[in-house]
């Protein structure tokens, strides 16, 4: 902040990318030489970035760590009772997933995740959000009637099991561990992996026998 | 004393899109705007809570019709003027020559940068609540260091008895940290809130929201 005070917001200072061209194509190329040009950011590691999002990490880490918890007694318990330790000893956490608490669905709960108060999700386990989870309309709506939002997503919860909507509002990231499904009796972690969808790790969809 | 990204429990947003197969990215300055964001972001210069702040203290109007990814680059532009790295005049024409401090992330340090991640987990002062104790939240929620300031607690909670479910630790104090203030740690709870108290009416039985707040957004909730 400019200013050496602290009592007042400077909304004065909140207008500055109008300065940008409006054209958000033309915004970011704007910006982003200005701050090569200037020294602060280096081209190449925008480039190592995307390589990292786009082939190192996504929804097949968290695939990975509900199929092992399906697997393995051992696991599972370790992961419900302190997630962030037990993922840290197996190298999964990372930015925008340096705390997380895992949540076992059952057939007396569901959870689903949200963050009401901008997009806060697992990163290192799942990777870039989906434009679903960063909408106003789950983060508006899913906090007040989950099972309507859930119903838009095809899933359609019994009467008899509870809902609990996670609102990410703190640096600690929410991974949900789908019920593992009927039909996947006798697959070892490896196959399962395939059955674990993005959406039953936020809770908008079920695990399901891989198309 | 909200602002417009404070905005669970709001009617009026219609249908959501599942959109399944979409795409990583839907445009090319999609990938843009995400890596340079996150280059700048590790260059140091703000922290996570000052980023969230940028973003949320967009005029209402930019925030609304802005896509996710035009938020992120006019946060970085508010707060690449504000930190001073950047003059207005640079950010309408261009650069006028190099900073002479910049010290950017550069390529060899990003994979172990980004998966060491930034923990916002510190030492700090033992919790003052216990798991099954009843809490009542701040009402209204706002920041009490900064008028208009950046707060965790959204407005739909504000108010309400919730109960303590679990003890994460003492973290970062997003209220304090966002200003650079300094971090102030404190303890931070795992809350759950009755859906039928928060919103009048639930759409089941034993249905719930949990919310992650810092021990000052709560008072004891005495019966």
């Amino acid at each position: 902040m400019p200013h050496d005070h602290h009592h007042h917001d400077h909304d004065h200072d909140h207008d500055a990318h109008a300065l940008l061209p409006s054209d958000p194509a033309l915004r970011v190329k704007a910006l982003e030489t200005l701050l090569v040009d200037k020294g602060y950011v280096d081209p190449a590691a925008m480039d190592a970035i995307l390589d990292f999002y786009q082939n190192k990490v996504g929804p097949q880490i968290g695939a990975r760590v509900v199929a092992r918890a399906w697997t393995d007694p051992a696991f599972k318990a370790a992961l419900l009772a302190d997630a962030s330790a037990t993922l840290a000893a197996e190298g999964l956490l990372g930015r925008q997933g340096e705390h997380v608490v895992a949540v076992e669905n059952t057939p007396e709960v569901h959870n689903v995740v949200v963050c009401t108060l901008c997009s806060c999700y697992p990163w290192p386990l799942l990777g870039i959000p989906p434009t679903w989870y960063k909408s106003d309309a789950y983060r508006a709506r899913v906090v007040r009637e989950p099972r309507r939002v859930l119903a838009e997503f095809g899933l359609d919860l019994p009467e008899g099991q509870a809902v609990r909507v996670w609102d990410s509002t703190a640096e600690i990231r929410y991974l949900v561990i789908p019920m593992r499904p009927e039909g996947s009796e006798g697959l070892d972690a490896e196959a399962l992996t395939r059955w674990v969808t993005r959406n039953s790790m936020i809770g908008t969809g079920l695990a399901e026998r891989p198309a | 004393m909200t602002r417009v990204h404070d905005m669970g429990g709001r009617f009026g947003d219609g249908p959501i899109d599942p959109a399944p197969g979409e795409p990583l990215f839907h445009k090319d300055w999609h990938r843009s705007a995400m890596a340079l964001t996150l280059a700048i972001g590790g260059a140091g210069e703000w922290s996570i809570d000052e980023s969230r702040y940028a973003r949320e203290s967009l005029p209402p109007k930019d925030y609304a019709r802005f896509s996710y990814y035009e938020k992120w680059i006019a946060a970085v532009a508010n707060l690449a003027l504000a930190r001073g790295l950047v003059t207005r005049e640079e950010l309408a024409a261009g650069a006028t020559g190099p900073a002479p401090g910049a010290r950017p992330l550069r390529a060899e340090t990003v994979e172990p940068a980004l998966r060491r991640g930034s923990p916002a987990s510190r030492p700090g002062p033992a919790p003052r609540f216990v798991v099954g104790q009843r809490v009542r939240t701040r009402l209204p929620a706002r920041n009490t260091l900064v008028e208009g300031g950046h707060t965790r607690l959204p407005a739909y909670a504000a108010g309400h008895i919730g109960r303590i479910v679990r003890l994460h630790g003492a973290h970062v104090l997003p209220d304090s940290n966002a200003h650079r203030l300094g971090e102030a740690p404190e303890p931070l709870y795992g809350v759950a809130f009755d859906a039928a108290a928060l919103w009048g009416a639930s759409e089941g039985a034993g249905d719930e929201v949990m919310i992650d707040l810092w021990e000052s957004y709560m008072e004891p909730a005495d019966d």
